[in-house]
């Protein structure tokens, strides 16, 4: 990234929250949102900006499972492990895809394509076992029909 | 386009049956059609009614009808006196012993929720009117009292109790926070009424900021939920250009604003002393109290954290009086509890009920039993900080005091439904697993008691459990109980303890038989190919890892026991249900 730019969005940024209380957070999710990640040039300059040491900045966004350290894949996979989904199977939805896209929990698989995530419930228990890719919600998933949801999204490129 | 005057919704409740609905719809449509009402009166069969096992239902609409079991012969009656002259036939009448009730979901799904000409059409905002305009503070927080309302977000701490703590503090500054966090996975109920009535929430926390003299406001949303979010953010900028936030609010002396904080993924930081950590930019460690936020809270003023239900039942507490909410409800619990149903439930999905309704109003009557047919086995409330209520306890009356002395709690409203197949001591690991998870790491009866008692229940569920885990379990749970800082520690265990005290017998089978009776732990099961019924095409062998499944497809398979990893692989694959696991 270069220099210049990172600079200006972190001084919007910095500007659009300043003089609020509290604010690292909210800026950290805008930084997130924007990259769909928290880069570390970034927090770097945000350091330097904000005026608060590095080790605080990563403190805030070690603690939540929210922010990412590493940039996502292109399409992210979120299997809900919610109490209802896991009732229903979500542990063998999880395997199915783990197995066919060689990939672990939190990682990005090796073409980048896809990035796997196990979250808790993601609000639509009545569909339960739920998997979201992007912005498309799977309702009642069957494990046999992972492979095709998923080459669905894998063409897409 | 026609328009009708009446819509009549159909369903034959009894799935056993044939579905009976053609004939008495035909019937229906010509006898309307003989009364030359056919253009008036809209008939429609729908897929689900709400009401189960009751044989053919109508509904009528608008009056709101629901007339069971009825018979062709029945039909002239409803039309003569119901339709035409308005009058319901008291012996037809459905006596819905499923009552539900709706306060906090008054608005959801009625008005559009971002709009706000829609909220007070429906007398929106015009509680914080006659609380701004006609009443004080100490007045408001004495009605409060005499609603009995007690906090919707797990505690069930009064309400009014809590205002008056943090009134009677001076201070140049003081915070209301709304607790949009709802932390319990398999829960949806704050998000909903965030995305379809925030601003019954505003007008709730405005009323609240008024009773204890608070100046600011903060939601602290999960960033899950964008859509509630953008929701609230929305309704919040509509009610500051409306007068209903900002400076002399509706003309009052009242200044009061409110903004929009989001979570991170943290379930601890639905604690209250976390989430203050959170809103002020930290870490959501926990600290302890006392002093209570009500005393030392945000920035380390007074301040009140109320869920979002909570405040939710606010406005209609004050349009309608403190005296009329308490109506509903048992002696030490007031008003109306929204529970999101889930799990092995036929009809999945929110409801609102009035507290001291029994457990089994709720799953049979309302929602239709279990989904898959088979016995209930248990009600799991109060999600990880929770319990399991046997199918024994399902005609207790639902209200704070009895699930707790069932050793469950009343929670944030998560309700799932578990049926014979699924397994107690799977469901404690989850539960406890996912507070381990959670567990912010600051204090040791929680990280490391919580990290060892999920060591036991794995070795058991692996068929290592030895006799004296059960005692080990209840030995750390106490010291949990008793030593950890925060609630999350403090009741991790619950769903272990809960799981032990009803279904001993269960962790029994597993330690000492090594067996799952529900055949959910896998690593317990023994798979076996059922030799009349395989058919001898071999996908069983072509996918075992483990080699463990000799034969050939003349000869026949057999599964090799002492090879057998027990991966479940074979069980699944087999398309003649030839494997047997046990
Ligand atoms: C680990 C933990 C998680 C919690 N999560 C939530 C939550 O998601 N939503 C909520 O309203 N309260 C939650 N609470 C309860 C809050 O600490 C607090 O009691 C509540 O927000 C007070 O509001 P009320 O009095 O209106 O219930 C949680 C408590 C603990 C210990
Ligand atoms: S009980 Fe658990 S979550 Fe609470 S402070 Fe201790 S370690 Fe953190
Ligand atoms: S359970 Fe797995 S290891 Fe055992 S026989 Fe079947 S496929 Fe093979
Ligand atoms: S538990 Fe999966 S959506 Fe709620």
């Amino acid at each position: 990234m270069e220099e210049k730019a990172v600079s200006i969005e972190i001084k919007n940024l910095v500007e659009k929250w300043k003089g609020k209380e509290g604010n690292l957070i909210m800026i950290l999710h805008e930084i997130q949102n924007h990259h769909g990640y928290v880069p570390r040039d970034i927090s770097l300059k945000l350091s330097e900006m904000l005026d608060v040491p590095l080790a605080r900045i990563y403190e805030v966004i070690t603690f939540y499972n929210y922010f990412k350290l590493s940039p996502p894949g292109k399409h992210r996979i979120s299997v809900c492990m919610g109490t209802a989904c896991y009732l229903k199977g979500a542990p063998s939805l999880i395997e199915e895809i783990k197995d066919l896209l060689d990939v672990e929990e939190g990682k990005t698989t090796k073409d980048g394509l896809f990035h796997l995530d196990v979250v808790r419930c993601l609000g639509c228990c009545g569909l339960s076992p739920v998997l979201m890719i992007d912005d498309k919600v799977y309702g009642k998933v069957k494990k046999a029909e992972i492979a095709d949801i998923l080459a669905k999204h894998g063409k897409e490129g | 386009m026609a328009v009708y005057s009446k819509t009549i919704l159909l369903k034959d409740t009894n799935l056993a049956q044939e579905d009976r609905t053609r004939d008495f719809y035909t019937n229906f449509l010509q006898k309307l059609e003989e009364s030359s009402l056919s253009e008036l009166v809209q008939v429609v069969r729908v897929s689900d009614i709400g009401v189960y096992n009751k044989g053919v239902v109508i509904k009528i609409m608008p009056d709101n009808i629901m007339y069971a079991n009825l018979k062709d012969s029945d039909i002239p009656r409803i039309i003569n006196t119901t339709i035409k002259e308005g009058k319901p036939l008291d012996d037809l009448e459905l006596k819905r012993t499923g009552r539900q009730l709706r306060i906090v979901l008054r608005n959801c799904g009625m008005i559009d929720p971002e709009n706000i000409r829609d909220y007070i059409g429906v007398d929106g905002y015009l509680a914080l009117k006659k609380v701004l305009l006609e009443s004080t503070p100490e007045k408001v927080i004495e009605e409060m009292k005499k609603s009995g309302l007690r906090g919707r977000g797990g505690a069930g701490f009064p309400t009014w109790m809590k205002w008056k703590f943090a009134r009677a503090i001076a201070a140049d500054e003081k915070y209301v926070i709304c607790n949009g966090d709802e932390g319990d996975p398999g829960a949806y109920m704050d998000r909903s009424v965030l995305e379809g009535d925030p601003h019954s929430v505003i007008e709730g926390m405005i009323i609240a900021a008024f009773a204890i003299g608070a100046t600011k406001g903060y939601f602290y949303i999960r960033a899950e939920y964008p859509l509630a979010v953008e929701r609230i953010q929305k309704a919040i900028e509509d009610a500051r250009t409306c007068g209903l936030l900002g400076q002399n609010i509706l003309g009052s002396q009242f200044n009061f604003d409110v903004e929009v904080r989001l979570g991170a993924g943290a379930f601890v930081c639905g604690e209250e002393t976390a989430l203050i950590a959170s809103i002020e930019g930290k870490r959501g460690t926990p600290r302890p109290r006392p002093p209570y936020p009500s005393v030392k809270g945000l920035w380390g003023k007074p301040t009140v954290i109320n869920n979002v239900e909570t405040l939710a039942n606010i406005p209609y507490i004050f349009l309608k009086g403190g005296d009329h909410f308490a109506k509903a409800g048992t002696a030490t619990s007031k008003g109306t509890k929204v529970f999101a149903v889930t799990g092995k439930v036929r009809n999945s999905g929110l409801v609102e009920v009035p507290m001291g309704i029994t457990l089994r109003e709720i799953v049979y009557d309302i929602c239709g039993g279990t989904s898959s047919g088979k016995q209930l086995k248990a009600v799991q409330t109060g999600g990880p900080s929770g319990g399991v209520i046997p199918a024994e306890y399902l005609d207790t009356p639902v209200d704070y005091d009895n699930l707790q002395k069932l050793g469950s709690i009343m929670g944030s409203g998560g309700m799932i439904i578990m049926d014979e197949d699924d397994c107690l001591v799977d469901i404690a690991k989850f539960y406890l697993g996912f507070c381990v998870e959670e567990s912010c790491g600051k204090c040791s009866p929680c990280r490391i008691g919580g990290t060892q008692m999920l060591r036991v229940l794995e070795r058991i569920t692996e068929g290592k459990g030895r006799i004296e885990d059960l005692d080990m379990l209840r030995r750390i749970a106490f010291a949990m109980q008793k030593a950890s800082l925060c609630a999350l520690g403090q009741t991790a265990a619950n769903p272990v303890l809960s799981t032990v005290r009803y279904f001993e017998a269960e962790y029994k089978e597993h330690i000492v038989n090594k067996k799952c009776p529900s055949h959910k732990c896998s690593k317990l099961a023994s798979y076996m190919i059922i030799q009349d019924k395989c058919k001898k095409c071999g996908l069983c062998q072509k996918h075992c890892p483990a080699g463990a499944i000799p034969g050939s497809r003349e000869e026949g398979y057999t599964i090799k026991q002492d090879r057998c990893v027990k991966c479940g692989q074979c069980f699944e694959v087999c398309k003649f249900k030839a494997i047997s696991k046990e």
